[in-house]
């Protein structure tokens, strides 16, 4: 609980309308999109400019009072629950698209700005922003920052922290710095624009973003191609970059989430196949007409059972339907969906996927493993049920060997949607003792009193090592 | 004020009747939010969005919170447009949610006097009769002929109703006489050669108030070959009761809707209000519980299709010439038809058909206008807030004939253009007169 000077305090700074602590208002900030997690702040704040967000934050660090920056609450690992209390900061007054830099190909934006909007905005002008969460309608970029989204363009256009070039924060001491600038070059100190992106609000908050833009492709081509066994679909992409294309997207259904999705689309999928790459590729006309014919050769020497080629725009939405439609079908089978995002170099794929199913034999669930084939960020999902206790403790135990042996075969606990404090418990068997140690050193150098998202990242306690049985 | 007493009361009966796999559900991945008009016209406050209801709903059967001041707020705010629906990946019956808890903290709520006998008078005594509605719209008739509306109007006594009460009388359709209103067909045979055999639900207040858009919708009937069969013994849908927390009410006027239609023999019961067919539609729903009734309900359900839905199916335009002189129209969704009964492309097809005007789709045309029953005139603030946002997006149009397919939405948005000082220029135009206007 804030005392009641401590609130008057607060309520000075940003005014009565903006400082919200009814338990109907706390309790709707009690969550995000992460399944199991929930705890009330003390306070709701809507900070209305940088200066607010710097005195707010001075006040919580001589108070030490936990602060958790919020966007649209729509991530995955709990980044934005507020586990130990404190006040919600919203930037739901700090969405303004700022500006669009056409000579240096930029837009700058506050952090509440919802990402798709900002897309529309800068496609209107002929520039491209690569970016593209599947949560993009309802994520802002401030989110986006902080959890180093990525998307389904990453193989070819890299994930947010590609694109921020510049910022502005507040540190927990209430100072505002800014970082980068709308350069290509900058070696100007330590990179802390890269150090702030991803960094879940447990170092700062940010109150402004200078993102890079590129020019926007002319055209793009989908295809999908089906087949027989993994191992095929998943020499298809190594073959594909081997061959020195670089698709647009790649992505990735194996047989249970198409079976899923079948049943719950009826577009006509084969759910005798084994395993489907939808793939995409855009640039100039010539350029994806010729790429797309060699990727659809390669598909069939790889011995895919079936090529298609989008010939309109309406063929495409049609071939991306299942792809689209698997996270819907997957969260109607039962009421609580887990959705991971154990990423694996690509070459692993067939390896990772042909585990995963072999894991969820072991434990009798069903997961079914869709995701971004292109850069070996899978979406292994269980759909499951909270109140199912003993089913939960096989989830769980799951996962935890599925993020192990995506670590054996070289890849990270998590690809896209952070650590928060759900996969906080196992950051160490990706980064060792020292490893967190090192990242510990930064946190505390920066957030002595410990208020900036607190709990998040690092455990209170490691899970033990899972020995992945071979 | 609900005392805690009531507030108890209340909780165990949200531990008692809501439906707890459906509160689960809801994976809390917010992609309901940038559909949901309040969360967006409340400056994104999560207290007024879809997720955020459903966890308050969720936080009072597990005791987390209390349903307090604060949670009845947000429930009241609900324009009940189930816009969220159709976006949810997790296929969460929000509208039954919603339904379920407001008819929970009605039951166990003490209105004050007042309140009680309006909710009563309007409820039990006026929607569920017919010959109370042709009366009370009559009453209206009277006024508006009798010179006493004039008389209404010049002495300012219209100034004492709230803002939009006073502009609402103004945008008030002229009534039909009680002759008129009396004197209704129960069969109407095909012109030509017949298609089908329907059935129409003329509805409570479109056979009163709105009656020329009732005769326009059996005449399209019929030109698009359909023999018409109103049965006499049908009623109120029973929508504002049931979204007004009076499911009680609902469920007797649906046993006498399904009585009403269920011997009659027709391919399809045909409704040209989007807010009557989405209630219609759920009548199964409605009755689930009730081992007599869901099956004769379902059977009434599948039935049930709106006219562009229907229009549509037999190519009515393609077969029938339909022109107009040349004006700019636009298309607002009627929520409840697009959301609930998923029809959102027919009447699209049916307005671009007709030669010589122009159709322009306006921006977030599937964006509640603020009707929503009877809440612009309860929740008037977010009402007129809602409607403004809306009548931008009529005007960057530039369309002087704005199109809606539910009686509601059609009044709203007459109110919008009188707000906004346009009524010499911008009409608003159910689908049906629009149609028949262009078949002639």
């Amino acid at each position: 609980m804030l005392t009641s000077e401590l609130k008057q305090k607060l309520i000075q700074i940003v005014g009565v309308e903006n400082y919200e602590d009814t338990k109907a208002t706390r309790l709707v900030y009690s969550y995000d999109a992460t399944p199991n997690f929930q705890a009330m702040p003390d306070a709701v704040i809507s900070p209305r400019n940088t200066k607010e967000v710097s005195e707010i934050v001075k006040l919580c660090n001589q108070h030490k009072i936990p602060i958790v920056p919020r966007g649209s609450g729509s991530n995955l690992c709990g980044g934005t629950c507020p586990i130990e209390g404190g006040v919600v900061l919203l930037f739901r007054h700090m969405n303004r698209l700022l500006e669009i830099d056409e000579e240096n190909l930029t837009v700058t934006v506050q952090p509440g700005v919802i990402t798709l909007d900002m897309i529309k905005a800068v496609e209107e002008k002929g520039l491209f922003y690569p970016p593209d969460p599947s949560s993009m309608k309802i994520s802002t970029i401030g989110g986006n920052i902080n959890e180093n989204s990525g998307g389904l363009r990453g193989l070819k256009y890299g994930v947010t922290r590609d694109y921020v070039i510049a910022l502005e924060i507040v540190l927990a001491n209430g100072d505002i710095i800014r970082t980068g600038g709308k350069l290509a070059k900058d070696v100007a100190g330590y990179d802390l624009t890269r150090l702030f992106v991803g960094s879940e609000g447990t170092l700062g908050v940010i109150t402004e973003a200078t993102l890079k833009l590129i020019p926007i492709p002319e055209t793009k081509k989908v295809m999908l191609a089906l087949y027989q066994d993994i191992e095929a679909a998943a020499r298809t992409v190594s073959k594909i970059i081997a061959n020195k294309i670089i698709p647009a997207t790649m992505e990735f259904l194996d047989q249970p989430t198409l079976k899923v999705v079948e049943d719950f689309a009826q577009i006509g999928l084969p759910t005798n196949v084994k395993a489907v790459l939808l793939i995409e590729q855009d640039g100039a006309p010539e350029v994806v007409e010729n790429d797309i014919q060699r990727i659809a050769d390669i598909c069939t020497a790889e011995s895919a059972v079936s090529v298609q080629i989008a010939k309109s725009p309406e063929e495409a939405e049609a071939l991306t339907t299942a792809r689209r439609s698997a996270l819907s079908a997957l969260a109607r089978l039962k009421p609580t969906t887990i959705l991971e995002d154990a990423t694996v170099p690509r070459s692993e794929i067939a390896k990772m996927v042909n585990g995963i199913n072999k894991i969820a034999e072991k434990y009798q669930l069903d997961i079914c493993t869709f995701g971004h084939a292109g850069d070996g960020n899978l979406h292994p999902t269980c759909p499951t049920d909270l109140r199912n206790l003993e089913e939960m403790e096989r989830v769980e135990e799951a996962f935890a060997e599925i993020f192990a042996l995506a670590i054996e075969l070289g890849g990270t606990i998590t690809g896209e949607h952070g650590v928060g404090v759900m996969k906080a418990p196992y950051l160490e068997w990706k980064l060792g003792r020292e490893g967190i140690a090192a990242m510990q050193a930064i946190k505390s150098s920066l957030d002595p009193t410990n208020i900036m998202n607190p709990g998040k990242m690092f455990a209170k306690e490691s899970r033990k090592r899972v020995v992945v049985a071979r | 004020m609900t005392t805690v007493k009531e507030q108890q009361i209340i909780q165990a009966q949200f531990q008692e009747r809501m439906n707890q796999d459906e509160l689960l559900n809801c994976m809390r991945c917010g992609f309901c939010l940038p559909s949901c008009p309040t969360y967006i016209e409340s400056g994104f406050k999560e207290t007024h969005s879809p997720r955020g209801r459903i966890a308050l709903m969720k936080a009072v059967v597990d005791g987390l919170i209390e349903p307090d001041e604060d949670v009845e707020r947000s429930l009241e705010l609900c324009l009940g447009c189930r816009a969220c629906e159709p976006v949810c990946p997790s296929g969460v019956k929000y509208g039954h949610l919603l339904e379920e808890a407001r008819d929970i903290i009605q039951q166990n709520k003490r209105h004050s006097l007042p309140v009680k006998l309006v909710r009563n008078a309007v409820f039990k005594g006026l929607f569920p009769h017919q010959e109370r509605m042709r009366m009370a719209t009559g009453l209206l008739g009277f006024y508006q002929r009798s010179g006493l509306q004039t008389v209404t109007r010049k002495t300012g006594f219209m100034k004492l109703l709230p803002e939009n009460l006073a502009t609402m009388e103004k945008v008030l359709p002229t009534v039909p006489s009680m002759k008129e209103m009396k004197n209704r067909p129960e069969y109407l045979p095909p012109h030509g050669t017949q298609t089908k055999r329907v059935a129409f639900f003329k509805g409570c207040l479109m056979d009163t108030m709105f009656l020329e858009s009732n005769n326009s919708t059996m005449k399209l009937l019929q030109l698009a070959g359909c023999e018409i069969v109103i049965p006499k013994n049908q009623t109120c849908c029973g929508a504002l009761h049931g979204h007004s927390g009076e499911k009680d009410s609902a469920k007797d006027l649906a046993k006498r809707n399904i009585q009403a239609f269920e011997e009659l023999n027709v391919d399809y019961i045909i409704t040209n209000a989007g807010g009557c067919g989405a209630f219609l539609v759920d009548y199964d729903h409605l009755l689930e519980k009730d081992a007599d009734w869901n099956e004769r309900a379902k059977a009434f359900t599948e039935k049930i299709k709106d006219i562009s839905e229907v229009l549509y199916e037999l190519d009515f335009h393609k077969k029938q010439k339909l022109e107009l002189p040349y004006q700019v129209v636009t298309y607002q969704d009627s929520c409840h038809l697009r959301n609930v009964m998923k029809t959102a492309s027919a009447p699209r097809v049916l307005l671009e058909s007709i030669k010589g005007m122009e159709y322009r789709e306006m921006k977030d045309a599937d964006r509640c206008c603020g009707s929503a029953g009877i809440y612009n005139i309860v929740e008037s603030e977010m009402s007129m807030q809602i409607l403004d946002s809306k009548m931008e997006q009529t005007k960057a149009t530039h369309a002087t004939t704005i199109v809606t397919a539910n009686p509601g939405c059609l009044l709203q948005m007459k109110l919008g253009i009188e707000r906004e000082g346009l009524s010499d220029k911008v009409r608003a135009i159910h689908i049906v007169d629009l149609l028949i206007e262009a078949s002639a």
